[in-house]
């Protein structure tokens, strides 16, 4: 897989650059935040929480086509316990969303969510008594996806948005900073 | 090793597994793995995703603020405000342009009825797929994000 990895702060200005990362012998010298943050955002591993009709597009982004593992991404996790980030696929029906509270309480932090197309996002057409207009309204949602459903490239697009939040984390912020879009960063 | 075993077990065990080592060969030359942002696969012709408001090749915008699309709009996410073309502010070649065009994404199911609603053919689905952001309110599209620039 092609250069995925960012670079970390490499300390020595004697030494040959090589493709733009500065090669200081043995010794990395990085911010604790900045490795962490990597760590976290390359190895997200996801819950199963289909709902509905996007979810088959969420199974597809694992399979090979679009390989969600390049990202780090393809323990789906069927439990909470042992999950980073919370796709939520699909309608959230009123008698589902406390069962998505619970869940998402159970999953040890830091956690995120992806709220995976329109129906999980606003409630989309299903605009009526029976369905939470919003996941928002149950538990914090960091990436939306519109989309109905999103295909699998606009999941990993969503992923790579979290990612780039995760890697812009500051630690002992209350207030988290919006994070740069993937433009400007790669311009 | 009976013959019966053969046939009925190992056999079939061999034929399956030469079809996955014929594969795998076939693989080394061409992977079936998208490399999403580096590469992007072609999309259909008819693919839906993002929208954009049209305009003529004289500049004028297309759209005449008739809010068609938001009657045939089933998740009710378009609003349309129309206003009145003067002789010295000239928007539209109709008697109306829209004032205000606002399509909520997050609502939208990319249905393209709206596509298919519209008389004078503004609104269209283009191929845009990358619409995924951090904030609700970054999701309501006015009209300044969805008009076409105008081209030289």
């Amino acid at each position: 897989m092609p250069k995925r990895i960012e670079t970390v702060v490499f300390h020595d200005s004697s030494t040959p650059v090589i493709g733009g990362i500065e090669k200081a012998g043995v010794v990395v010298v990085a911010p604790l935040e900045s490795i962490l943050n990597q760590a976290r955002a390359n190895a997200l591993w996801p819950l199963t929480f289909g709902l509905a009709c996007c979810a088959i597009e969420m199974m597809s982004t694992v399979a090979a086509r679009f390989d969600l593992a390049r990202f780090g991404s393809e323990a789906f996790r069927a439990t909470p316990r042992q999950a980073d980030v919370m796709i939520i696929a699909g309608r959230l029906s009123k008698k589902m969303a406390p069962v998505l509270r619970q869940i998402y309480d159970q999953m040890p932090e830091p956690k995120w969510v992806i709220s995976m197309g329109a129906c999980a996002s606003s409630g989309g057409v299903y605009n009526n008594y029976a369905i939470v207009q919003g996941a928002d309204q149950v538990v914090p949602v960091d990436v939306y996806v519109p989309g109905c459903p999103p295909s699998p490239d606009a999941l990993i697009y969503a992923v790579m948005k979290l990612q780039q939040k995760i890697k812009h984390r500051k630690f002992g912020k209350l207030i988290e900073l919006k994070p740069r879009s993937l433009d400007e960063e790669s311009a | 090793m009976s013959f019966e075993v053969f046939r009925d077990v190992a056999k079939p065990i061999l034929t399956g597994f030469g079809i996955t080592a014929k594969r795998i060969f076939q693989m080394r030359e061409k992977s079936a793995t998208i490399q999403y942002p580096e590469e992007r696969r072609e999309q259909f012709t008819r693919t839906r995703w993002r929208h954009v408001l049209t305009r003529y090749d004289s500049g004028l915008e297309r759209c005449i603020g008739c809010s068609l699309c938001a009657g045939a709009c089933p998740a009710r996410c378009i609003f349309v405000e129309a206003a009145e073309n003067t002789d010295e502010d000239r928007r539209s070649p109709g008697e109306r342009y829209a004032a205000r065009y606002e399509i909520n994404m997050l609502r939208c199911i990319f249905c393209g009825y709206c596509q298919e609603a519209c008389p004078t053919g503004a609104i269209v689905l283009r191929k845009d797929f990358e619409l995924s952001n951090y904030e609700r309110e970054d999701f309501i599209y006015t009209k300044e994000m969805l008009l076409e620039p105008i081209r030289d």
